[in-house]
């Protein structure tokens, strides 16, 4: 475990340096111990890939003083049981106007548009934490035989429920935004919902599929 | 029931409190007041609560209707308010009456001016602020910015306002500063020696392409000299973070939670209000401070904030 100030009122913690499951369950067990126990000058947990950026009130602790704690959590963290992960299905319409990226990562990676929607549903993947937007969850890994750059020009609009691909990612979504990810499909699923209990559909440690729809159950499902 | 009716909603007009730190992990970032600062000694003329909700605009202001009345107050920058022709003068509370106006037009100094109203602003919660997040469309009045016609509810007013005054001096103590202080950021080694010299000696000029999400700088490139791919970490507010083409942009409230950017340097909590009043082509400059420097002015600017003997006569 390593630390790193972010700024005068946040610390980085560093629980590995590759992205993969044994570090990224780590960074779990360290935030639903920090979850479970509250501190008050705890503002708020970031969690990441590796690390969880953690700001707190400097005016009640220093750095050292949040490192020490953080440590000392740690060492509890090992006894935590794992925890069970929840499984989300993601219906998916692939291609046309849903995913006008598919063809150019078919072409980019010498496949077919089948074969790249075969093996983007052929993986189960892991939910490392949210980010960018209210429920915008990177998921990994992306088979390597798709991975493709992101735009060099973002989107400026991006619709809601658009997965996109970017890496070894893969993302959906939750709000019209800007975008930058290439967009393979779009799912009928409300992403992230203010009135719903928990409001995202995915949270950091779930494992997500994809199921591919065709346009005809994506519209149906639209349909209030 | 009382009514503040939009006339003419200004460049970006949005509902917006202290904001709802402590949802990064459903990807949440805080929101809130771009200058909190000016924000609390609004509500505390009015004797709201520090972080009640107000008006944030942006370079132009609107114009508010207030058919049942109101009192408010006007903090931040000088828009050059009226009201019925009258000016209306910044950081103490004023009467409208019933059927009156307020109206305001572009800014004379900073970028953004908050009007607070006795009672507050009322909105629907979200996770606990009434703060608006633009980019998700959540939180405040409908999750966007206010345009013409739209009508919101304020408090009601209950007591007599105490005439209270901000102490002589105090707003040079918190006056907003073009001169940033930072934090050196958790990559700051990743830049060459010379990025780093430039950081603190460079002029930079704040981007037309600013909003609440970020400020992005022109001038000087930052070059790195570890180009290995950074793995996304969250990233904090004021977070100066570095893109491969060497241009700096800050975090701010409406931030990204995580970044996949190396971050040179972050800036200290008692200069994010001053970020807040930057406007598009001003010229600001970066000084390095210490965490333990960062942290004394930080208590200090918060036990001013909270001292009502200090901050009114």
């Amino acid at each position: 475990m390593q630390f790193q100030a972010a700024s005068d009122q946040a610390l980085l913690v560093y629980l590995g340096e590759e992205i993969g499951a044994a570090t990224h369950e780590r960074v779990v067990r360290l935030l639903r111990l920090l979850q479970r126990e509250p501190v008050k000058w705890l503002r708020n947990i970031q969690p990441a890939y590796c690390s969880l950026l953690i700001t707190f009130d400097p005016a009640a602790v220093s750095h050292s003083e949040v490192q020490a704690k953080i440590s000392d959590l740690e060492k509890h963290a090992k006894k935590l049981p794992a925890a069970k992960p929840r499984l989300v299905e993601v219906p998916v319409c692939y291609g046309g106007e849903f995913g006008p990226d598919l063809e150019w990562v078919a072409e980019q990676r010498g496949l077919t548009a089948e074969k790249v929607v075969e093996l983007h549903i052929a993986q189960t993947y892991h939910a490392y934490f949210l980010g960018f937007a209210p429920g915008f969850a990177y998921l990994g890994d992306l088979p390597k035989e798709i991975a493709v750059p992101r735009l060099e020009t973002p989107r400026k609009e991006v619709p809601a429920g658009s997965v996109g691909i970017a890496g070894r990612q893969t993302a959906i979504y939750p709000f019209e935004t800007p975008g930058g990810w290439r967009l393979i499909g779009r799912t009928p699923l409300e992403i992230f919902q203010k009135e719903r209990e928990p409001m995202g559909l995915i949270a950091v440690g779930d494992q997500v599929r994809f199921r591919p729809i065709t346009r005809a159950e994506f519209l149906a499902a639209k349909r209030p | 029931m009382s009514l503040l009716v939009v006339e003419s909603a200004g460049l970006q007009t949005t509902v917006q409190d202290f904001g709802r730190e402590g949802f990064g992990v459903l990807g949440v970032s805080a929101s809130g007041a771009a200058d909190a600062v000016a924000l609390r000694l609004g509500n505390l003329l009015l004797e709201n609560k520090p972080g009640a909700p107000a008006l944030e605009m942006t370079l132009t202001g609107g114009t508010f209707l207030f058919p049942d009345g109101a009192v408010i107050c006007l903090a931040g920058a000088n828009f050059g308010a009226q009201s019925e022709g009258k000016a209306l003068e910044l950081w103490r509370p004023h009467a409208i009456l019933p059927g009156q106006r307020v109206a305001l037009g572009p800014t004379r100094d900073y970028a953004r001016c908050y009007l607070c109203v006795a009672g507050g602003v009322g909105v629907v919660d979200f996770l606990g602020s009434a703060s608006t997040h633009l980019l998700s469309g959540l939180g405040g009045w409908e999750g966007r910015a206010l345009r013409k016609g739209d009508v919101l509810q304020i408090g009601k007013l209950e007591k007599n306002i105490r005439r209270k005054r901000l102490r002589p001096g105090i707003l040079d103590t918190l006056k907003p500063e073009k001169k940033l202080r930072v934090t050196r950021g958790p990559q700051f080694d990743w830049f060459t020696p010379e990025a780093q010299r430039t950081l603190t000696g460079g002029d930079f000029a704040v981007s037309e392409e600013s909003n609440r999400i970020g400020l992005r700088l022109d001038g000087p490139r930052l070059a790195a000299q570890v180009t290995t791919e950074m793995l996304s970490e969250g990233a904090p507010m004021g977070a100066i973070q570095v893109t491969p083409s060497g241009q700096a942009i800050v975090l701010f409230v409406e931030q990204q939670t995580t970044g996949g950017y190396p971050k040179i340097a972050n800036v200290i909590g008692v200069d994010l209000h001053s970020v807040g009043q930057l406007r598009p082509r001003d010229t600001i400059r970066f000084e390095i401070v210490s965490l333990a420097k960062a942290r004394e002015l930080w208590i200090e600017q918060q036990e001013l904030l909270r001292s009502e003997e200090r901050l009114f006569v």
